[in-house]
């Protein structure tokens, strides 16, 4: 073994638990990392592996378990007690000052680069680190950040990781770094993971191209709902094993339900190839229609896209062709300040309004009939929205847009953070509304809500590249469809 | 061949064009202003007020506002003018206290959350309350140093124009090149990724309040020392002169893109627009609008080339 001669781990976390609020998180993890290895991180979406990552660079204090850099536990948990033990991480959101340029990047990130002189010294060091990883670079170091093109940051961002000026990095977190890189950029990176690994260093690899992962990585964890499902040397494992590790068996199979014959009638909504690539979309009357893949991949901005397409520009239009159900709640959701009925009937008011003004009978009775239908738990509409969970703040959204009466409802992940039993009854509400002709497109970043759906496309890097109706909906043809083209890429590589 | 300006040279060239175009029809009106002291005479107010917009650009490189710049300047003068020529010891320690309570004010809204705008709209009242109780009426004097600096006559150069010059090239180097100008600028572009390096956001921010709290005090006292008496409502107007001076000059509200030689540059352009209104006989009545007006020209201007460079760049 790599790590047998040095006994002390880089980073060695036990049973580290963290939660947000009611959802956990992580659920007990133990993860080492030894010199001279380089552990690839793979799970689906909310797995846990940002959190796990953030535990071990400090950003994020474990609720319960041990965390120790080089067999001492820190004294305080915090970012830098773990870069005082040469941890580095790259985000995988550009974490750049987007207004400083390359050097004065590397000040920032780098607090060692203290006293007179520091724009030549970070000059040279983040010249050299470049030179060394990206040959053939052609990057203006004295350029703003945010002028240079996406790629070309994540270059930055990954030398400035690697760089060292006056401390070396002994583990270095590197979280999609391939995501923005193209094939031979990627292959630059991948060469230099392996260099760096051999001369000792220490690497953890988080990457949806299962092909990079095994390439690259001389261990792979496999996370899953909070936990480590599977840890094991790289060489023991096959793409097909890996997806396998990370997705669960289906256990019940749900009642086969007939595959509408709509192609029929016309589709109620279409759109044109994303960006080229893929697969058009199109959607039929009283269809639920599920965006799959990974987070990130297009889905919301189709949605948004599909949403633009069918509302006015300027001038309210009177009878809405789309809703829209927010996924962040805070974020575009609802009005914290208002009650529950205004929350829920402020899409409607051109309906319940008379003369200008609202018909304040009219929209009591609709609160009313809407609280029977969806069981809103509360005792009066008028209460605060807040006061009720965030399940049911979610059923007030849902209300919202069917009240609105337009026929075509579009989700955006709309359940995330809302427990099962409210899920179950927002599924029922779905159906029955479906069965009537109201049609929605549903973004849904879990497995068991997309397996409910008709009709499901795929996503991947922006484009579809699938489309699994009836049956050959489940988990397994989801998973490997998401990672279609990154398979496809990687052979061409 | 065409030759690639850096971002931060086409922010600048809008606001140095338009101070020269506005230059030119002044000396086109009135050509006695194209001497010693005419320059000395069209710029002199400018002093204090270039000081206070660098002051509001230290607030706005780390995405906040600071809605009490005017009183504030108003509280300093009154101070400098009834303490420092008499009690320069109470003098200094007051304006001292002052820079603190920035500093404060920058970490109560970072800590709690605060808006800004908020947080400093009250201040302003509170400033403007003490101004008001150091000096009920209009009064005191000029401290003499601050009289002799702000009278005197270099060689080649009216006074107006060197202070100009040594506060751009001084604010250049404090905010563009030293490491604490970096890591301000860092603040307002990405906190989280300063934080992530492992920085004292909290620090960052008291240090950068504390700082434009300082340059708000050197423009209290220039003002004193220009007027020669203060009074509470001295220069309430700065507020939103040193905003408008700070977006003249290539800043921005938020991303902590800002640039202290185009806030000196902007600054004096608005001084230079009051002159200018006035050569053309515009009464006074019409001078603010059309004030106003010079603002959205030049704002339009630069909007026009920040799209031109967006479509540069998506090609």
């Amino acid at each position: 073994m790599t790590g047998s001669s040095h006994p002390v781990p880089v980073v060695e976390a036990q049973g580290v638990k963290v939660s947000f609020g009611a959802v956990r998180a992580l659920a007990g993890v133990d993860l080492v990392i030894r010199q001279g290895e380089c552990v690839g991180l793979v799970g689906h979406n909310g797995a846990g592996k940002s959190t796990i990552v953030n535990v071990i660079n400090g950003g994020l204090s474990p609720h319960d378990g041990t965390l120790s850099y080089e067999g001492e536990a820190p004294g305080r948990y915090g970012i830098n007690s773990a870069r005082g033990h040469g941890i580095r991480c790259v985000f995988q959101e550009l974490s750049l000052c987007p207004n400083l340029t390359v050097i004065e990047n590397m000040r920032v990130m780098h607090r060692a680069l203290s006293g007179w002189g520091w724009r030549s010294r970070a000059a040279a060091a983040i010249k050299g680190k470049l030179d060394e990883i990206f040959p053939g670079h052609r990057i203006d170091r004295s350029r703003a950040v945010g002028d240079l093109s996406i790629a070309e940051r994540q270059m930055v961002e990954i030398a400035t990781a690697f760089a060292d000026v006056g401390q070396k990095p002994k583990l270095v977190i590197l979280d999609e770094p391939t995501s923005s890189l193209d094939a031979s950029l990627a292959e630059q990176l991948l060469a230099h993971i392996r260099a760096y690994v051999a001369g000792g260093g220490s690497i953890i690899f988080i990457s949806h191209i299962l092909g990079e992962v095994l390439s690259t990585a001389t261990r792979i964890v496999v996370m899953k709902d909070g936990r480590v499902v599977a840890d094991r040397p790289a060489s023991e494992f096959t793409q097909q094993k890996l997806v396998q590790a990370m997705g669960s068996v289906v256990a019940e199979k749900r009642d086969a339900r007939a595959v509408r014959a709509a192609t029929s009638t016309a589709p109620v909504l279409s759109l044109p190839l994303r960006r080229g690539r893929g697969l058009p979309f199109k959607a039929f009357p009283g269809e639920i229609v599920g965006l799959a893949g990974l987070s990130g991949h297009g889905q919301t901005d189709m949605l948004v896209d599909l949403y633009l397409s069918r509302s006015g520009n300027w001038l309210q239009r009177r009878k809405p062709e789309v809703a829209f159900v927010a996924g962040d709640r805070g974020y575009n959701g609802t009005f914290p300040l208002w009650s529950i009925l205004k929350n829920m009937s402020v899409a409607s008011l051109g309906d319940l309004s008379r003369a200008t003004f609202v018909d304040e009978q009219h929209e009591a009775e609709l609160g009313d009939e809407w609280k029977r239908k969806i069981e809103v738990r509360t005792q009066d509409m008028e209460n605060g929205i807040l006061s009720l969970s965030g399940g049911n703040q979610q059923k007030v959204l849902f209300a919202r847009a069917l009240a609105a009466r337009a026929p075509i409802v579009l989700m955006d992940d709309p359940m995330r953070g809302v427990d099962i039993g409210t899920k179950q009854e927002v599924y029922d509400i779905l159906r029955s509304e479906a069965e009537n002709g109201c049609t929605f497109i549903w973004y849904s970043t879990e497995m068991e809500e997309v397996c409910i759906c008709d009709r499901v496309y795929v996503f991947n890097a922006g484009a579809i590249v699938a489309e699994l109706a009836g049956n050959d909906i489940n988990e397994e043809n989801i998973l490997a469809a998401s990672f279609t083209e990154a398979v496809i890429g990687e052979a061409v590589a | 061949m065409k030759i690639r300006l850096s971002t931060d040279s086409v922010r600048l060239l809008i606001p140095a064009l338009s101070l020269t175009v506005l230059l030119c029809a002044v000396f086109y009106l009135q050509p006695r202003a194209m001497s010693y002291t005419g320059l000395n005479l069209l710029f002199n107010l400018a002093v204090p007020i270039t000081l206070a917009t660098i002051a509001q650009m230290l607030i706005m490189t780390v995405n906040d506002l600071d809605l009490s710049m005017g009183t504030f300047v108003s509280f300093v003068a009154c101070v400098a003018a009834a303490f420092l020529p008499t009690a320069p010891l109470t003098g200094v320690a007051i304006l001292l206290a002052a820079i603190a309570a920035y500093a404060v004010l920058g970490v109560v809204i970072h800590v709690r959350q605060l808006p800004s705008i908020v947080v400093t709209l009250g201040m302003s009242f509170v400033w403007g309350g003490l101004a008001v109780l150091i000096l009920p009426a209009p009064g005191g004097q000029a401290p003499v140093w601050a009289r002799w600096i702000m009278t005197s006559k270099p060689p080649l150069m009216p006074m107006a124009i060197v202070a100009s010059i040594v506060i751009a090239v001084l604010t250049h180097f404090i905010v563009m090149r030293s490491s604490f100008g970096v890591l301000i600028r860092g603040v307002g572009g990405n906190t989280r990724s300063v934080e992530r390096a492992g920085w004292s956001i909290i620090s960052a921010r008291a240090g950068a309040y504390a700082l434009a709290a300082f340059f708000a005090v050197l423009a209290g006292i220039a003002l004193v020392g220009l007027t020669t008496s203060a009074d509470a409502n001295i220069a309430l107007r700065y507020t939103l002169l040193s905003i408008a001076g700070v977006i003249l000059g290539g800043g921005e509200f938020v991303g902590g893109r800002v640039s202290p030689i185009g806030a000196v540059i902007g600054a004096l352009t608005l001084t230079l627009a009051g002159s200018f209104l006035s050569f053309l006989r515009i009464s006074p009545d019409w001078q603010i609008g059309a004030q106003g007006a010079i603002l959205i020209v030049v704002l339009a201007l630069r909007l026009f080339l920040n799209r031109l460079e967006k479509r540069e760049k998506g090609r």
